[in-house]
């Protein structure tokens, strides 16, 4: 028998995504998100997200490899990537990680090393926050269409009418 | 109108080098009932359009509808601004510059609101500007630009009267090899062009955009003023 109930998981998640936009993790732009998931696109949402994971793991990677180097750090290059997460994480509605990015290239424009190391640090911390609670919703979304795919008859009617 | 039909259906291209942003334009696109193309650059996007550089060489077949050389006709262009080579704006220009392209209504996105790259779109003859991310109530807006282009064609082939949105397009850009282009749709369409007029073209858009419709830019303004990030 399956532990959770739709009623249940359905109000799991959307108490977590309650705490997720009352943190501002995510903004309004997430509902939109998941407003253009319907029949036709059932899987629109964790499609979008996973190419956003995707694409963000390697810019902040870049992101780094660009930090370490003392000698010459390409600020302009870091800003294009910056650009990008900016871009990417605005229009899948992850706020918080949109702003670190503000802050981080306002101190590349100034060639602030130190600044930048800090602000990537923070961004490298809101992202792997972000995409833990997105995985944990996802999961929980899961677990919903699990249950509401499989139909049990209600077990009271066997038992009280054994003649069927 | 009598849109039901899919044949009916308006068909969008959507330029972005963002996936992610490709995916999300795509999907409102779909769900408001739209074909979508999408493109990762404004040099696709020509391609698709079946601009090839030199347009004398799409009149040396004789053909009835220019748009014979595109795969699908196109009803709108949407384009993000920022994109590395050709820009949203560029691709904007070639489109506009275009005899074969300049009816396609084109429409620009971006994630900055900076009022004068606005100002440059909506002058350089962008219909609309969006500030990132899209909605859907912004998707909405679309589909009057597209139904006024296809009303105009419409009009075209059964001789109707012109009415005032299309003297906008019946301007003659005054280069050489334009000419030659002239001739050929004279012939192609049934309806004759106006003669060659003196007034330098970019200057009479822009007055007549002024002229037009002024209340058109206004509401936009202040639409994007209040959006300020």
């Amino acid at each position: 028998m399956l532990g959770l109930s739709l009623d249940q998981l359905r109000a799991d998640m959307n108490r977590l995504l309650a705490i997720l936009f009352h943190q501002g993790v995510l903004d309004e732009q997430f509902l939109q998100l998941q407003q253009l998931q319907d029949e036709s696109s059932p899987n629109f949402v964790s499609e979008v997200v996973n190419i956003y994971f995707h694409e963000s793991e390697k810019l902040l990677r870049n992101l780094r490899a660009l930090l370490v180097d003392r000698e010459l750090s390409d600020y302009k290059k870091m800003g294009i990537h910056l650009n990008q997460l900016m871009g990417s994480s605005s229009s899948i509605g992850a706020q918080r990680v949109r702003n670190v990015c503000i802050a981080f290239r306002a101190a590349s424009d100034h060639n602030n090393r130190p600044g930048c190391l800090r602000a990537l640090e923070l961004l490298e911390y809101e992202y792997c926050y972000l995409k833990n609670k997105l995985h944990e919703l996802f999961q929980i979304e899961q677990q919903r269409m699990l249950a509401a795919a499989v139909r049990y008859p209600a077990p009271q009617q066997h038992l009280n009418n054994p003649q069927g | 109108m009598g849109m039901a039909a899919t044949d009916d259906q308006f068909h969008v291209l959507a330029v972005d080098d963002s996936l992610i942003d490709r995916k999300l334009i795509e999907r409102l696109l779909k769900t408001s009932s739209f074909q979508v193309t999408t493109v990762d650059s404004g040099s696709k996007a020509l391609e698709f359009l079946g601009w090839h550089g030199n347009e004398i060489n799409m009149f040396s077949e004789a053909t009835i509808s220019p748009n014979n050389h595109q795969e699908l006709e196109v009803n709108l262009v949407i384009t993000d601004y920022c994109m590395p080579g050709m820009t949203g704006y560029d691709l904007l220009k070639k489109i506009k510059e275009s005899a074969f392209l300049r009816d396609i209504p084109v429409v620009i996105m971006s994630s900055e609101n900076v009022p004068s790259r606005i100002t440059r779109c909506l002058e350089e003859g962008a219909e609309e500007f969006f500030l990132k991310p899209m909605k859907l109530s912004d998707v909405n807006k679309l589909r009057p630009h597209m139904m006024r282009t296809r009303f105009k064609n419409d009009s075209i082939e059964n001789g109707k009267p012109e009415n005032e949105e299309k003297q906008e397009n019946e301007e003659i850009i005054t280069t050489g090899e334009v000419d030659l282009e002239m001739q050929q749709i004279q012939t192609a369409q049934s309806l004759q062009q106006q003669a060659s007029q003196s007034n330098n073209d970019n200057n009479k858009r822009k007055s007549m955009e002024e002229g037009l419709s002024p209340d058109r830019t206004r509401p936009r303004y202040s639409d994007l003023t209040v959006m300020s990030n």
